[in-house]
């Protein structure tokens, strides 16, 4: 076995991850470890300043209610996000976050985040729900009340986290591996909390060459979330709910500020608004077909429809809504002084979160005032904090949740001691940096009264420590025993890299459960037939390679984007309908059906390597 | 090639015990070749195109040449980031130049309280967060 000293560290909370949930359940875990006389520990894969989704920065806080000034009430919010999924969502979740999202939102500008005002003082909205920022360092800024809460001694970054430690059924830590020197760390806590992302990359994405690692969500998303819950056992729900963003075509810089904020139209090629033209197919969804503001999935399917029926390209119309702005204003000065601010405006919305649409716009000199510029539907991605809800099951608030949907505590998974916030926890959409970082402050206090309600610590088998470090390892043993059969490190009888079977997860996924290629469509042969082929792709994960830390990473990374995609795959097969035409469309059940309006959950049982599906029914919080 | 590293410019951040670009890159991409004392970014096609290591080089060694399989060359963007702002140079591939500067935080590097100046005194038993309902800005916290 590689030689690896194994670090162990004991402490009360855990929290693995470094991003904006992360972050929320650090300051918030620290408050109340304080006052109890316990630790909090994080772990980061990356360096903290700049980890996570928000790595980049963000143009806008896509989530804020505005309850002292009566804005919206918190029904608002809960009624929002289930029409947008279609039904399916956790009332009490989105009520959980959106009760307390304002109040992270508040902290956010003590810190330093600023955020737009407007003569009144009041904060500048992009949409209902959306605030401007300057949001260059909004990661900088969140981390550094983290780390100033818990202090720089109790986080561990460049640390990645590849298994639970469960015992009897509670979480009781996680092992993972330095990714910088020979050290293999054993992390035990009381309470652990989970915030490890989404999942990029499980699908082919639109780029070939280079251009590979402009996802829209980061590529350092690597399914880490779903892997640690569904080994540990916890019951997983919306795993068929990815999401597909329609974006500026191939750099996907964001559309947001164009569509609610300057009031753009998109249209195809001919000039036709597909929103107004196909408006007879959103019939066919009713009743959220019908809801306002129509249905993300459902949008993207006009489009999409267009698309099939080849009148793309599809188009932002920006020179239209740029000069009807600008008219607006009355006198040619006026007008002129509105142009340059809607120009810095709409470039800090590239500069502050999607660099790479600049450098795309300013390559093809698109000059947006006088052309229109190309959006496209991206790759599926699994992102419980956006407009996808793919998580685990977590437990709902106690004064709010229903009986059936709530055990104890607050964001607890069905495994003891295990907590999950952002894009760890499912069916609570919408929640986006602001709101995975109040559903992190949520988790990290409820983390904090499990740990001091359970004091003890169950007892690791060290022997058990020692195999799960050894499998871990492995790919380094592999590579090193087998690199002489070879004159090339890559290619070898022996082994694969993991960048060819990630190449293989995203052929796979890509083909059969209904990638771009697929065009978003898939059925159940098509799925048997997936799952088929990852069965060999899940045995032939033990004969992956790693050349280095960096490599070994990797390696890990993609077995955890492997068992998102299977869970993937299993949960569009067992439900035997089409609900989010836009994010997928079951070619052999394309109808909504009533009877499915309910969750579909899944859980892999440790004990016997099984996977169980199950129906849930919805309980709806409002009337 | 998403970054890439200038040799001349790149003096491998020789006093610090890695580099700064290896330090923050999240996809832990930038590496330093000892022989040579120079960063690189080994797998530029795993690259998000952050910045994250173009804006923290201290010497400005680091830039970014768009994605080479869709975006047409000739274009840059570049940051010069201070403690309270940011300043973006956007050349066209048609020679066209834009500057742009926006601020990026209204406190002082490092000053980040916690608790935000909030004081409230909620009960580890309850829902209410610490900080709250102060910073909610209500009386109290909405409940069914």
């Amino acid at each position: 076995m590689a030689d690896f000293e194994t670090q162990e560290i004991t402490t009360d909370v855990l929290i693995l991850g470094g991003g904006m949930a992360a972050c929320g359940a650090a300051v918030e875990a620290a408050y109340w470890a304080k006052k109890n006389g316990l630790q909090v520990t994080l772990v980061d894969k990356a360096a903290m300043d700049r980890s996570g989704a928000v790595a980049m920065g963000l143009s806008a806080i896509n989530q804020y209610v505005g309850l002292k000034d009566g804005q919206n009430t918190v029904k608002d919010y809960v009624d929002y996000v289930k029409n947008d999924l279609m039904g399916i969502a956790r009332d009490d979740l989105v009520a959980s976050i959106a009760r307390h999202v304002d109040s992270t939102v508040h902290l956010f500008e003590k810190w330093g985040l600023p955020i737009w005002k407007d003569e009144e003082g009041a904060y500048v909205h992009e949409g209902r729900w959306q605030l401007m920022i300057n949001g260059e360092s909004y990661k900088v800024i969140v981390a550094e009340a983290a780390k100033n809460a818990i202090g720089t001694d109790n986080i561990y970054e460049r640390v990645f986290i590849t298994e639970p430690l469960v015992v009897d059924g509670r979480c009781v830590g996680a092992v993972g591996f330095s990714v910088r020197e020979n050290k293999f760390f054993v992390f035990k806590a009381k309470a652990v909390m989970t915030a490890l992302g989404g999942a990029v990359h499980v699908f082919k994405p639109r780029s070939a060459g280079e251009g590979l690692g402009r996802a829209w969500y980061p590529p350092w998303n690597s399914g880490s979330s779903t892997y640690f819950t569904l080994k540990a056992g916890a019951e997983m729900t919306c795993q068929e709910v990815r999401f597909i963003p329609v974006r500026f075509k191939d750099a996907y810089g964001p559309v947001g500020a164009w569509f609610l904020l300057f009031k753009s139209r998109a249209t195809n090629a001919q000039g036709e608004a597909y929103m107004e033209t196909r408006r007879d197919e959103l019939e066919k969804w009713k009743p959220y077909g019908l809801v306002k503001p129509i249905p993300a999935n459902l949008r993207n399917w006009l489009m999409m429809l267009d698309v099939m029926e080849g009148k793309g390209p599809i188009y932002m119309r920006t020179e239209e809504a740029i000069q009807k702005i600008a008219k607006s204003e009355g006198d040619e000065k006026a007008a002129k002084k509105k142009l340059k601010e809607l120009e810095a405006e709409a470039w800090e919305d590239f500069l502050d979160m999607t660099i790479s649409q600049a450098i795309l716009w300013a390559a093809t000199n698109t000059a947006p005032e006088e052309k229109p510029s190309e959006i496209a539907a991206a790759e599926p991605y699994f992102i419980g904090s956006h407009s996808g809800a793919s998580g685990a099951w977590v437990s709902g608030p106690a004064d709010i949740a229903p009986e059936e949907y709530q055990w104890g505590y607050t964001n607890m998974s069905t495994i003891k001691g295990l907590f999950c916030a952002g894009d760890a926890s499912g069916a609570s959409s919408h929640k986006f940096s602001s709101g995975s970082h109040a559903e992190g402050r949520i988790a990290g206090k409820s983390a904090v009264r499990f740990a001091v309600e359970n004091s003890d610590i169950p007892e690791v088998d060290a022997a058990k420590i020692e195999e799960m470090k050894k499998e871990i390892l492995a790919p380094l043993d592999k590579f090193a025993e087998n690199k002489k059969d070879s004159s090339d490190p890559d290619i070898n009888p022996a082994y694969m890299k993991p960048k060819m079977f990630m190449f293989r997860l995203q052929k796979i996924m890509d083909e059969y459960a209904g990638g771009v290629t697929a065009q978003f469509s898939t059925s159940k042969a098509q799925l048997e037939k997936g799952l088929e082929l990852l069965t060999f792709l899940k045995e032939d994960s033990e004969h992956l390679a790693a050349e280095d830390h960096h490599e070994l990473m990797r390696c890990w990374e993609n077995v955890h984007r492997m068992w998102q995609a299977e869970a993937h795959v299993r949960t569009i097969l067992a439900r035997e309908e089409t609900r989010w035409p836009g994010y997928y469309y079951r070619s052999d059940t394309p109808e909504m059906k009533e009877d499915w309006e309910a969750f579909v959950n899944c859980v892999w049982h440790p004990d016997n390597a099984e996977w169980e599906m199950k129906k849930v029914p919805i309980k709806r919080l409002f009337e | 090639m998403p970054s890439y590293v200038i040799p001349e410019k790149c003096d491998g951040c020789k006093a610090l015990d890695k580099t700064a670009c290896q330090h923050i890159c999240p996809n832990d991409l930038m590496v330093l070749n000892k022989d040579i004392m120079k960063a690189y970014n080994r797998e530029p096609e795993m690259c998000w195109e952050c910045y994250n290591c173009v804006k923290i080089c201290p010497t400005q060694a680091i830039e970014v040449r768009g994605y080479a399989d869709f975006v047409p060359m000739g274009a840059t963007v570049t940051p010069m980031r201070s403690s309270d702002s940011i300043l973006w140079t956007v050349k066209f591939r048609n020679g066209m130049l834009k500057r742009f500067k926006f601020p990026i935080r209204t406190t002082s590097e490092g000053t980040a309280e916690p608790a935000g100046g909030f004081e409230t005194e909620p009960d580890l038993n309850s829902e209410v967060l610490f900080t709250e309902p102060d910073s909610i800005g209500m009386d109290e916290m909405w409940t069914k």
